[in-house]
């Protein structure tokens, strides 16, 4: 029984079909990659995940509770966090107030009137924010807007926001997109370490295969809405049907 | 039956004034993605357009008439206006008479150059900046126009008569075969409406029909790519800016002689005309127009006494009544379309 | 000091010091010198001065904080006004209870438009603010005349059945609001050489207030609470992925501003027992909006500074007429003076809502910041002056910039 538990999925919009029937099952401390061509529905599979879309059959069970028409806010605080694919950061705050911000809400919940105590008494938060920062390497840069961070630093800011909350799940929605090679690497880099360091699940949805094949431990491809195969990353590598829905027409130019 | 009639008529003339005010809202909002405040201001000088004609009309030389006296005994002073002079007393008075028809001419292009101003000194400035923003300077705007108008012509309503002939009302029932006095019209409602008509009719054929209009409303669908065909999206834009100005104009124009205008005029129709816009669905322009005429009506019905007296003070608040049932039942307004002013 | 850190608590101080002694810095002329006309220190004007502060304050909790630009604040002053007036008439003509009330019932009743109106965001939110507020005058002045007098407003009456109190003095008149016996019209007047000052119960009770709810504000800017309001005009999106529900901040953000605003209202009526429907038009939302704006959006003192700065000049302002005119600049030859006064005439006297909406503009197209802003420009400018002076003396020192 994995940690996530996806059954039958189906979305469809209008006349697209664009999720059939997607069975997945993500093991607890994995990486787990998505992958698959423009429009074979990954990003419309990662919302349904996170309660942005609600799904028209199936079911998506997260630790054993079903996650289907909950909030946002709710499947995080279930311990799902999400890195999107353009940064989401709060521009106008400070580094150390975005990473902050996930603290108190780990800890306070999704609601709590706590207008009277002042953020720079909080201790606890403070110091775990500064922790989180230095461990990405950004603490020097902890009372920079955030708004005036490099596309790199932003893309780090997001993941300690992510990772600051100590999520079982983390999701990363093409996380080195338009990236130059050496950030993508930086980026690799920082993932392998959170890897290693934490007990963390991670599903990723990428296109960059060299991403997906240093980090991934299992592998799924998805084409059209349903997933082709799923397998460890030298299986996929060889298999003929990927080849031909995906890495073939990647490798023709 | 005839009472629901005189009731939809009653509402006409309301609802095409927000009708219109609705449209040019709708055009700038469309086409440049500006929350303009200051649009009502823009009816106001139009209703001050017709009352500045008329008075330039009225301009008269003093005459002493000395084979009259005054009560005093002294010679009497006569007045007579100079177009009367100059054209006879015929055609002098026929113009001073037809002043708010001969006013139209007047407001085109003088809107149409307050829009261009607006835009090009202000608005134009204002693209890249947030709603709030666009929202606070036009609202800005709006105060120092009104406080203009005021010094110039003072804080009371100025009546402004239409034709004589226009004057008086008619007996609408009887031409459609009911009882006679059941259901009596003023003509110059029924102008009002019917040149409301025209207007919205033309602004839809031109944006329909010319190949200036298809880019106009390619642009209201999609800004960025129109721009990256190498269209000078920005200059028809002023245009429309223009356009809607002159609307607004001539729909203030025409309302002078049902309601006296006073320099705050405008501000009154404008919080109206933005529930009428978010009622018909902020970007729609078919929306704008729908939802002026429903409200206006719905306005006229609430104040029967019928109804009044079932839920009292409903004619007062008809109108948001629906407003904020319509934005909690149908976010996007009635013809709203998606991603128009959501986050 | 009292949990603020060294600035804020310095802010507080500064503004406490302003305010008690506002009697004596407002009257800076003497009475009989011909500059007396701008001393802005008698009760009336210092308490609007003070309590359109507060009004201005808890504004700015929500717009400046979460962004949300509300155009129908003044219902809830107007509500927060009624209420003191009733209290006044049923139960005593002590201001703590009417205050008191006026703060309950304009909460509940923004908490009501904010359940509904924060569904909606960006323009749809401020029109719907504007439509509850419409609605509320609307009502004010038709149906709800029972409650609210219609055109005439709410006033005391000789026949208020007051529970705890006298319906009518000994004297036959209608008694007056006070605390705890202290009327708040009463002042004490203290004459100093050719000054008068006036210290008036009520000025420093609106004051001793207005200093608590700026310290709250402040108190709220800084707490976590605060920190998440701000996130909310940043990122919504983000917010809801960081497990945070942005409804109820939204709305606890709304109803803290509304209280507010009741307090104000109640303020006004405590100061002087009457309430109309006109304070909740939509031009008086309109004016809150003006005084944060120009204030300073989002900074704590900018609200207050805005506030001050349109109620000094819509009282000073407006009482220049043309004689005065011709008096400042009769140094000038006669034809030139005619034609300088001309040139200003229109934006003096009744012609101040032109100079304010002028200004306005202004602040939004250049200082988005407000006078706050303005603040910290000059004060850079003249800090950089300072610094190029010091670097002509020690050139070494300073590596070019």
């Amino acid at each position: 029984m994995g940690i996530l538990e996806v059954k039958g999925v189906g979305k469809r919009f209008g006349g697209l079909q664009a999720l059939g029937d997607v069975n997945l099952s993500v093991q607890e401390n994995t990486v787990h990659a998505i992958i698959g061509p423009n429009g074979a529905g990954k990003s419309t599979l990662l919302n349904c995940l996170v309660g942005k879309l609600i799904p028209d059959t199936g079911s998506v069970m997260f630790d054993g509770q079903s996650v289907l028409g909950r909030s946002p806010h709710e499947i995080n605080q279930m311990g799902i966090s999400r890195v999107f694919q353009t940064p989401e950061i709060f521009t106008d705050l400070t580094v150390l107030e975005n990473v902050m911000i996930p603290c108190f809400a780990r800890r306070d919940g999704s609601f709590r009137m706590h207008a009277l105590g002042a953020v720079s008494n909080e201790r606890d938060m403070l110091e775990k924010a500064e922790k989180m920062l230095s461990d990405v390497n950004m603490l020097e840069k902890a009372h920079l807007h955030a708004g005036s961070l490099s596309r790199g630093d932003k893309r780090r800011l997001e993941m300690a926001m992510c990772l600051v909350q100590e999520p079982r799940l983390l999701l990363l929605d093409e996380p080195t997109a338009g990236m130059a090679r050496a950030d993508t690497n930086n980026t690799i880099d920082l993932l392998k370490e959170i890897k290693t360091k934490r007990d963390i699940t991670m599903c990723i949805i990428e296109h960059d295969m060299h991403v997906v094949f240093s980090l991934a431990d299992r592998i799924t491809v998805l084409a059209q809405g349903t997933p082709l195969v799923e397998d460890t990353p030298q299986n996929i590598k060889g298999h003929p049907k990927v080849r031909e829905a995906y890495l073939g027409e990647a490798h023709v130019d | 039956m005839d009472a629901i009639l005189l009731q939809i008529l009653n509402g006409l003339d309301k609802g095409s004034a927000y009708a219109l005010i609705a449209l040019g809202l709708t055009l700038i909002f469309g086409t440049l993605g500006v929350v303009n405040f200051a649009h009502g201001a823009l009816f106001m000088i139009g209703a001050f357009c017709a009352v500045t004609v008329q008075r330039i009309l009225n301009l008269s030389f003093e005459t002493i008439d000395p084979s009259k006296t005054d009560f005093l005994g002294n010679p009497l002073k006569v007045q007579s206006p100079y177009v009367v002079e100059w054209f006879g007393a015929d055609f002098g008075n026929a113009i001073i008479d037809w002043s708010v028809p001969i006013a139209i001419l007047f407001a085109i292009p003088i809107m149409i150059f307050v829009g261009f101003a607006m835009e090009r000194g202000l608005i134009k400035h204002f693209y890249k900046r947030p709603h709030a923003d666009q929202i606070l300077v036009t609202f800005g705007l709006a105060i120092v126009l009104q406080e203009i108008v005021k010094y110039f012509y003072g804080a009371n309503p100025i009546p402004t008569g239409a034709p004589e002939a226009f004057r008086g009302s008619f007996d609408f029932g009887v031409l459609l075969g009911f009882d006679p006095n059941a259901i009596i019209y003023p003509y110059w409602r029924l102008i009002y409406f019917s040149f409301a008509a025209v207007i919205i009719g033309g602004v839809f054929a031109f944006l329909q029909f010319t190949t200036f209009g298809m880019v106009v409303r390619a642009g209201m669908a999609d800004r960025e790519t129109v721009g990256l065909l190498g269209i000078d999206i920005d200059k028809r834009f002023t245009f429309m800016f223009g356009l809607a100005a002159a609307v607004a104009g001539l729909a203030g124009v025409m309302y002078a002689p049902i309601n006296s205008p006073n320099y705050h005029m405008g501000m009154d129709f404008l919080v109206l005309s933005f529930v009428v816009v978010v009622v018909g669905g902020m970007g729609s322009l078919p929306g704008a127009v729908a939802a002026g005429f429903l409200l206006g009506v719905l306005e006229s019905f609430a104040s029967m006494n019928e109804i009044k007296s079932i839920i009292p003070g409903i004619d007062q608040i008809i109108i948001y009544v629906v407003a904020i049932i319509i934005l909690l039942t149908r976010p996007r307004g009635l013809m709203g379309r998606k991603g128009v002013m959501e986050e | 000091m009292f949990g603020l850190n060294k600035k804020d608590a310095s802010l507080l101080l500064v503004v406490a010091v302003l305010t008690m002694f506002a009697p004596f810095i407002l009257n800076p002329f003497p009475t009989d010198s011909g500059l007396a006309q701008f001393n802005a220190g008698y009760p009336d004007l210092m308490q609007r001065f003070v309590i359109f502060g507060i009004f201005a304050v808890g504004f700015n909790i929500l717009f400046g904080l979460t962004g949300y630009l509300s155009f129908g604040h003044a219902a809830f002053l107007g509500v927060g006004s009624y209420s003191a007036v009733w209290m006044f008439k049923l139960l005593s003509m002590n201001v703590i209870p009417a205050i008191i009330l006026s703060v309950i019932v304009s909460g509940l009743f923004a908490l009501l438009i904010g359940f509904v109106s924060l569904r909606r965001s960006g323009i749809y939110f401020s029109i719907l603010t504007l439509a509850f507020a419409q609605m509320s005058f609307n009502l004010a002045y038709s149906v709800l005349t029972p409650i609210t007098n219609g055109e005439t407003g709410l006033q005391l009456t000789l026949d208020d059945p007051r529970i705890l109190g006298e319906s009518v003095t000994a004297d036959g008149s209608i008694p007056v609001t006070n605390l705890f016996g202290m009327e708040m019209r009463s002042a004490f007047n203290l004459e100093i050489g050719a000054w008068d000052f006036q210290f008036s119960v009520g000025y420093y009770l609106c004051a001793v207030i207005m200093l608590l709810t700026f310290y709250l504000a402040i108190r709220i800017f800084r707490s976590p609470f605060g920190l998440m309001l701000r996130a909310v005009k940043c990122n919504q999106n983000r917010m809801r992925y960081t497990g945070l529900n942005t409804r109820p901040y939204t709305l606890a953000a709304f109803v803290i501003s509304g209280m507010y605003a009741g307090l104000a209202g109640g303020l006004m009526a405590s100061m002087d027992p009457l309430a109309g429907a006109e304070r909740m038009q939509w031009t008086a939302s309109g004016e809150v909006v003006l005084m944060t704006i120009l204030g300073g959006a989002g900074t704590l003192i900018g609200p207050v500074l805005g506030a001050g700065f349109i109620k000094y000049f819509e009282n000073i302002f407006s009482k220049i007429n043309d004689n005065v005119l011709h008096q400042w600049f009769s140094f000038m030859p006669d034809g030139i003076e005619d034609f300088v006064v001309f040139i200003i005439h229109p934006f003096i006297g009744k012609g101040w809502h032109l100079t304010l909406g002028i200004l306005f503009m202004l602040v939004v197209i250049y200082l988005p910041g407000g006078l706050v802003e303005g603040g910290q420009r000059l004060m850079s400018l003249f800090k950089k002056d300072k610094a190029d002076d010091d670097g002509s003396h020690a050139p070494t020192k300073h590596p070019a910039e």
